[in-house]
């Protein structure tokens, strides 16, 4: 905690956020500005300025508490499900602020989905109604169930391992397979923006791999914001990374130039190891 | 003792490697306390088997349909039966049930989901465990109170004694088996845009379901059984009625009225009964049982 | 018709902007409200059994004051009453199950936890709480049946050939009485003190009994020296859920202990409980006779609050709250 306080300190002027590579220049889905949370009495988020481009994939690094788990979450506002949690500040979606009077959370998160640590299907569910699952619950019946089951399923690259089985429970599946699960059922809602939240630090080596090539694929159609405490990981799958540091963010920039020119001495500091 | 290298045997000051008088008398003792706990278990065992062989041995003989559909002779005569009883018991619980489980399981939703930590919750959880170490007797001179010294001895009275006696069971087990439900699928469901209303009732109460249903056949069950607080609701009543303004029969009554009674014809049927009773609310219970160890 | 693929851009085409207002919420506000609006009921039954009792019992507590509770008086013909009759039949047969019941219950709940092998614990443990799920009243006709001879026959003329010198045991005893109904009443309380201690026991953390057994101690040892003195508080506040659940137990009690209102030092002798006046003349009391049933009810319903209440403290900060037990 006493770091923490020398570090607000010492890090209290602007930081200057890196454009957006020019060669792509994709414009700006989302937008936090000036974001500040807190867990209870302690903060968490000490004022994040950080675009995100669209249907592009930005990664946020960083070490442990650093906050990046609680940005993601305040990006569709399902901090607010944490007991004494608070955040301000804006964070935009197409311009509009989420947090702005009137605006209704449940609204949000359907147009801002969100895949978590830990594969967590419906366990009362099959894997054919867990894909249906946030249609089915927002009282929709799709005119072509079988159809968006299996675009779905598609998508996460799971289609052919569970299209003769799809009535089999959703939990039945291995850890990889569910989180794909857990993916096309964010996908058939048709998000805009796809947080995840360490998606792969419960799985092995192969099932990472699997998700990432799949992160790379759909990230060209979804704006996509992934958190990982594996650089490598960054490195692979994204366009863009933001590095956070005890509740700041450090740098933004494309994924290229920071992973091999970093601005900041502390994320050089951070990218090659020496703490984190 | 005094040599540099290590001794070759133990040091006089420590334990001998032979067992001595001391260790012998100490695994007597071992032997002794084991046995004792496995005494008492058996003895604990005993009234129980004492209870259902002797219900079982002396009921079985007057258990005959004409028992079962005929309602009471009176006192001296052989014969009549227990019709009005079931039937009484029947609506009595099925009424109590009706009331106590969409209150206590909604309250325990109230309890787990949404209400939690605030002070009104704190209340109400406070409020169920004091009502829940409420004597049944007591509850029945509530309701007496409440509800008979104004509209006399009904049904309806003895369903809602029946039904507060069931109400903090029912409360504590939903919210118990709600708190086993991860977090994590709470998550999962408010992430797909879902209105937490909807999060709870279709996707936390569902997963818990098979834990809550069995806590609430386990409280059917307890109060299937209840008499006290009937002496003075439900009142009792000979002949068939379903009607929730009168007074109205209960088997644990009728078991209650004939085995204090002088006749020993009402003896062998009060014993009839309680085969009835017991075997119902073993049902219930072995029932819940295989059910939450099947689905959980 | 050609089946959609993640290839297909088409798929991926999306309603551009979607609203982020409305009234999605109002659901959930009126789960909430309606929600709090249930939860209340059960307050308000609370408040109400509590005020109502205070409210019939009134004119009872008017004319006998405090005295109420130090006064042997059962006179429904002067109007004159007084509960200590039955605050004592209450206090000795409660007493009386206790010293009968906690040994054996700590056996049992020692043999569940400690000693039994594993595929034995499951079946011992549900018909221990089996024991709990026969009705009251049943025990109650067994009672009058079975253990009424048996006590007459049998354990009187022990007890009087063997203590017959104290003044517990004197007297004619034709099976009903006192002890019958602590006997009684053991019974039904054991499975409460039983599986309330199991648990107790087995939250107790297994570094406890691998440290004394690793120390060469016994098995009995290690559960004596090491597992109880860490968990006392849990096991008394099983004891007094126990006492708790004896305290308010009426129809097998009823059923043997005679109803006969009077304090006399004899375990042979008749004799009544708070309860069991209650059960037997509720339905027939008015006026005065009812307030003065009443009002025993109220102080019944305050002591078993007291346990209730000191009892899951006590629990509760070794760890675990049991499920409510209940008498019938």
């Amino acid at each position: 905690m006493s770091m923490m306080m020398a570090q607000s300190k010492s890090e209290s002027q602007p930081i200057p956020v890196t454009p957006p590579r020019a060669a792509v220049a994709p414009g700006i889905k989302m937008e936090a500005k000036g974001l500040k949370a807190w867990f209870g009495k302690s903060q968490a988020l000490k004022g994040i300025d950080l675009p995100l481009a669209e249907n592009q994939v930005t990664a946020i690094i960083g070490p442990s508490g650093c906050g990046k788990s609680t940005f993601v979450r305040c990006l569709n506002r399902m901090h607010e499900v944490v007991p004494g949690a608070h955040a301000t500040g804006t964070v935009t979606l197409d311009g509009a602020d989420i947090y702005g009077a009137g605006t209704d959370p449940v609204l949000v998160r359907r147009r801002v989905g969100m895949v978590f640590q830990k594969p967590n299907p419906f366990p009362t569910m099959s894997i054919r109604e867990n894909v249906l699952a946030g249609l089915r619950l927002n009282g929709r019946r799709p005119a072509d169930a079988a159809a968006l089951v299996e675009t779905s399923l598609r998508q996460v690259a799971l289609w052919d391992e569970v299209k003769d089985r799809l009535d089999r429970a959703g939990t039945s599946l291995s850890g990889g397979q569910q989180q794909r699960l857990c993916i096309a059922r964010a996908l058939a809602l048709e998000p805009e923006v796809l947080l995840m939240d360490e998606p792969c630090s419960a799985l092995d080596p192969i099932a990472t791999a699997r998700i990432e090539e799949l992160i790379h694929e759909i990230g060209q159609r979804y704006t996509i914001v992934i958190v990982t405490h594996n650089m490598q990981q960054a490195a692979r799958v994204s366009h863009y990374t933001a590095f956070f540091y005890m509740g700041e963010l450090i740098e933004h920039a494309p994924t290229d130039r920071m992973f091999t020119q970093p601005s900041n001495p502390k994320t050089e500091d951070y990218i090659t190891g020496r703490f984190g | 003792m005094s040599a540099p290298e290590a001794p070759p045997v133990a040091p006089s000051s420590a334990l001998p490697r032979q067992a001595t008088g001391v260790d012998r008398r100490r695994a007597f003792v071992d032997k002794l306390a084991r046995g004792a706990c496995v005494a008492a278990t058996v003895l604990a065992i005993v009234p129980l088997v004492a209870v259902l062989i002797y219900v079982a041995a002396k009921g079985i003989g007057s258990l005959s349909l004409d028992f079962l559909t005929n309602t009471p002779a009176p006192m001296g005569e052989v014969g009549g039966g227990i019709k009005n009883a079931i039937i009484g018991t029947l609506l009595l619980v099925g009424i109590a049930s009706l009331i106590g489980i969409p209150i206590g399981v909604i309250t325990g939703i109230y309890l787990a989901e949404l209400g939690r930590y605030s002070k009104f919750a704190q209340a109400v959880r406070f409020s169920a465990d004091i009502l829940g170490g409420v004597p049944s007797i007591v509850i029945g001179v509530f309701v007496y109170t409440a509800i008979v010294l104004h509209w006399g001895y009904s049904a309806m009275a003895g369903s809602v004694s029946l039904a507060i006696i069931m109400l903090p069971t029912v409360i504590r087990t939903t919210e118990e088996m709600l708190k086993l439900v991860p977090d994590a699928l709470r998550e999962a469901a408010l992430a797909l845009g879902v209105p937490r209303w909807k999060a709870i009732s279709s996707i936390v109460v569902r997963t818990a379901l098979p834990g809550i249903a069995t806590g609430v056949m386990l409280a059917v069950a307890r109060i299937a059984g209840e008499t006290a607080p009937l002496l003075f609701t439900a009142f009792g009543n000979d002949a068939v009625s379903t009607s929730l303004t009168k007074p109205i029969g209960s088997l644990p009554q009728m078991i209650f009225t004939h085995s204090t009674s002088a006749d020993a014809e009402w003896h062998r049927q009060a014993a009839a009964g309680a085969l009835v009773l017991v075997i119902l609310i073993l049902v219930l219970n072995i029932g819940a049982r295989v059910f939450i160890r099947r689905r959980g | 018709m050609k089946r959609p693929s993640a290839h297909d851009t088409e798929v991926a085409i999306r309603p551009a902007r979607r609203p982020l207002f409305g009234d999605v919420n109002l659901g959930d506000r009126l789960a909430q409200s309606g929600g709090a609006l249930i939860a209340g009921i059960v307050v308000v039954i609370l408040a109400a059994l509590v005020l109502q009792m205070i409210q019939a019992s009134t004119p009872a507590f008017s004319k006998f004051g405090l005295g109420f509770l130090f006064s042997s008086k059962w006179d429904p013909v002067k109007d004159d009453y007084g509960a200590l009759p039955f605050l004592y039949g209450t206090v000795v047969s409660s007493i009386g199950a206790l010293i009968i019941a906690v040994p054996v219950a700590f056996g049992v709940a020692i043999f569940l936890s400690e000693l039994a092998p594993s595929w034995l614990r499951g079946p011992v443990g549900f018909t221990i709480e089996l024991l709990a799920a026969i009705p009251s009243v049943v025990y109650g006709l067994w009672g009058i049946f079975v253990l009424k001879p048996f006590m007459a026959e049998y354990v009187g003329p022990v007890l009087k050939s063997t203590l017959g010198w104290l003044p517990l045991f004197q007297g004619p005893y034709d099976g009903l009485g006192m002890l019958t109904g602590a006997l009684i009443l053991s019974i039904m309380i054991l499975p409460t003190i039983a599986s309330i201690s199991r648990d107790v026991l087995r939250a107790a953390p297994p570094t406890l009994r691998e440290g004394a057994l690793a120390l060469g101690a016994t098995r009995w040892e290690a559960i004596r020296y090491a597992v109880l003195p860490n968990v006392r508080s849990g096991l008394v506040g099983a004891v007094l859920l126990g006492l708790g659940r004896a305290l308010g137990e009426t129809m097998a009690i009823t059923m043997v202990i005679g109803n006969k209102v009077d304090i006399s030092a004899s375990l042979f002798e008749k004799s009544s409980t708070m309860a069991s006046q209650i059960a037997n003349q509720y339905s027939e009391a008015s006026d005065m006779q009812l307030a003065a049933l009443t009002e025993i009810a109220l102080v019944l319903f305050a002591v078993t609050l007291l346990f209730n209440v000191g009892a899951r403290i006590l629990v509760w900060r070794t760890g675990r709250m049991p499920g409510g037990g209940r008498s019938a």
